[in-house]
């Protein structure tokens, strides 16, 4: 009797891990549908070409505005860069708040942390550049 | 918040980044800038806490406010003559924020978007692959930046034989192994790709010598942008594509500029090996030449009695710190009606404008400095021509003598000025490893000794 009942509750469990495999692949299947380029985005241009274009397009506006940089603010430009490159932290954050925790998240949160040291310092450190720039007192 | 929201916030934050750089265009409008610069990131940072589904605030708190604190405390720190190191060791941190991210993003599609574990979009993968390896070798090759700014290994290039294939080859496996990580979503490939790159970045870096750095600096900031860049593309998020292509472009034409102040070409740079054994065998011809050696007193004697006079700051004078005294010996000399100017050479220093920063700490007012091209015509109008620890930017060499390793490179006419003053450690030559006839001519007065005890005596004798 009770054999039997084992037995039952073993196929339970083997037919309910079935189950969550199909989900899980079912679940893998919808995410690849939905966020494969499908029905949904075939009428624009793919998310690739979009980025391109605003690329190209930040080059060109990065090298018109850089050459009109003063040679003498040179240090401070690269503080500048330095400082917003580390913009990077948007990723970072995604990945660091997931609400769960593994390595991904562990990954995001030392990246955060990076990019903070980053944004803090660059900036601060071009602060004070630029604050000792001062004219001739007349 | 809606996702169309957000990437009108991270358009805004955009903006303000593009009108942060704009604002140094000049030192009144720079302040201004930066203030739009911090808003971006602000901007940034909030909009994305928001469009996040769930925020662990404790976790990300966390790590902004350690690093935030570390950074407060290094930017706050730090010395002005070791900014070239500091701007180094920063980068680094971008280029391995850049692979954790990729990393993050490869184990946790989901997050962004992308797919799922095992089943990423090919686009993102081949975007994710570019940008942790952009990212690797910006670190690794940032860091043989610092120790060798830092003085921790030397500066002198490193090369051995079949150097470039080597790299070469290494490049080739790194796209193989991206083909690998693409087609078959391979965490190991993804994670020997990291590996390689980070190898590849050390191999690049070691070639080039310490008067490249500013080029290295450059360029490594450039690098900085692009793999900031790639992770965008990755994640689909136009606000860092639009920073990385700003920080990226801004990199190379400072690399340009650099290059071109010396006259060579980026690919020689990249080559690296200049200012190594090789270059020094240019030098002289080992005779023995007369110099006339002078002390603090000559100099003050000749620089009081002058009308005009022209400082030449170089990378000497930053290491001896002589850019207070250097100033105050300026000061006295205006007070006595001289007329002091400064000359930067595009390549004085280790980084591009360093010896700008250095005189504004030192209390220099920036309309008394001008670059090489305004300032270069009024040498022969000059009565003194007071060179600091620069050596191979007033190197007439490099007008004359083709057979110079300096050849071609743009120079500071100092040799025109009626006297020259040149304050040096020693007779020895500069890092291209050539010999100045400047300092065997007539009108060079050569000052022996360490560029700020020079200055320091030579306000003494201003003094008296």
């Amino acid at each position: 009797m009770s054999e039997d009942l084992m037995q039952q509750a073993i196929d339970l469990a083997n037919r309910a891990r079935d189950l969550s495999d199909d989900a899980a692949a079912l679940a893998r299947e919808t995410a690849r549908i939905s966020s494969d380029s499908g029905l949904v985005e075939a009428v624009g241009p793919s998310p690739l070409i979009t980025g391109l274009t605003v690329f190209i397009l930040a080059i060109f506006v990065g090298y018109y505005v850089v050459w009109r940089v003063t040679p003498a603010l040179h240090s401070p430009l690269m503080g500048v860069t330095n400082a917003i490159s580390s913009v990077i932290i948007v990723g970072a954050l995604i990945a660091a708040g997931t609400g769960d925790f593994g390595f991904s998240e562990i990954m995001g949160f030392i990246a955060v942390t990076l990019a903070s040291v980053n944004i803090f310092g660059g900036f601060l450190v071009t602060h004070r550049m630029l604050s000792m720039f001062k004219k001739k007192q007349k | 918040m809606s996702y169309n929201l957000a990437a009108f916030f991270y358009l805004i934050a955009s903006v303000c980044f593009i009108l942060a750089l704009r604002g140094l265009s000049h030192p009144e409008s720079s302040r201004g800038g930066l203030r739009f610069g911090i808003a971006g990131m602000v901007i940034a940072v909030i909009t994305t806490l928001f469009i996040m589904p769930q925020v662990n605030f404790v976790l990300i708190l966390l790590g902004i406010i350690v690093g935030g604190a570390i950074g407060t405390v290094i930017a706050i720190r730090i010395q002005m003559t070791a900014l070239p190191q500091l701007v180094a060791a920063f980068h680094s941190l971008v280029g391995l924020a850049a692979v954790l991210v990729a990393a993050a993003a490869f184990y946790n599609p989901a997050a962004y978007g992308i797919g799922v574990p095992g089943d990423i979009k090919t686009a993102s993968l081949i975007e994710m692959a570019i940008g942790a390896a952009i990212g690797a070798i910006t670190f690794t090759g940032s860091i043989v930046a610092f120790a060798k700014l830092q003085g921790l290994v030397s500066g002198k290039p490193v090369v051995f034989a079949m150097q470039h294939w080597l790299n070469l080859a290494l490049g080739i496996l790194a796209v193989i192994l991206i083909i690998w990580m693409v087609a078959g979503q391979s965490a190991t490939a993804f994670w020997l790709l990291v590996l390689l790159t980070l190898v590849l970045g050390v191999l690049i870096i070691i070639p080039i010598g310490g008067a490249d750095m500013p080029v290295v600096i450059s360029m490594l900031n450039s690098y900085s942008g692009w793999a900031a860049a790639g992770i965008g593309f990755t994640l689909g998020n136009n606000l860092l594509i639009i920073t990385g292509a700003l920080v990226g472009s801004a990199g190379a034409i400072l690399s340009y500029i650099m290059c071109k102040g010396m006259n060579r070409s980026f690919i020689s740079v990249i080559l690296g090996g200049f200012g190594g054994e090789s270059a020094a065998a240019g030098a002289g011809d080992g005779e023995q030449r007369s110099y006339r050696q002078g002390a603090a007193d000559d100099a003050a004697f000749l620089m009081r009695n002058a009308e005009k006079v022209i400082i030449v700051p170089g990378y000497g004078m930053a290491v001896a710190q002589a850019q207070h005294a250097l100033r105050e010996m300026a000061d006295l000399l205006k007070g006595e009606g001289v007329e002091v100017k400064y000359a930067i050479h595009p390549v004085a220093g280790r980084m591009p404008g360093h010896m700008n920063v250095l005189l504004a700490e030192a209390n220099v007012p920036y309309d008394e400095v001008f670059e090489m091209d305004e300032i270069n015509r009024e040498f022969a109008e000059t009565d003194v021509a007071f060179v600091i620890g620069a050596n191979d930017v007033t190197n007439p060499s490099a007008k004359s003598d083709p057979a110079s390793p300096i050849y071609g490179m743009p120079v500071l006419d100092v040799e025109k000025a009626q006297n020259v003053l040149f304050v040096k450690r020693s007779m020895a030559s500069g890092y291209a490893g050539v010999d100045n006839p400047l300092f065997y001519m007539d009108q060079t007065m050569m000052l022996l000794a360490d560029a700020k005890k020079m200055c320091e005596d030579i306000v003494k004798a201003l003094e008296a």
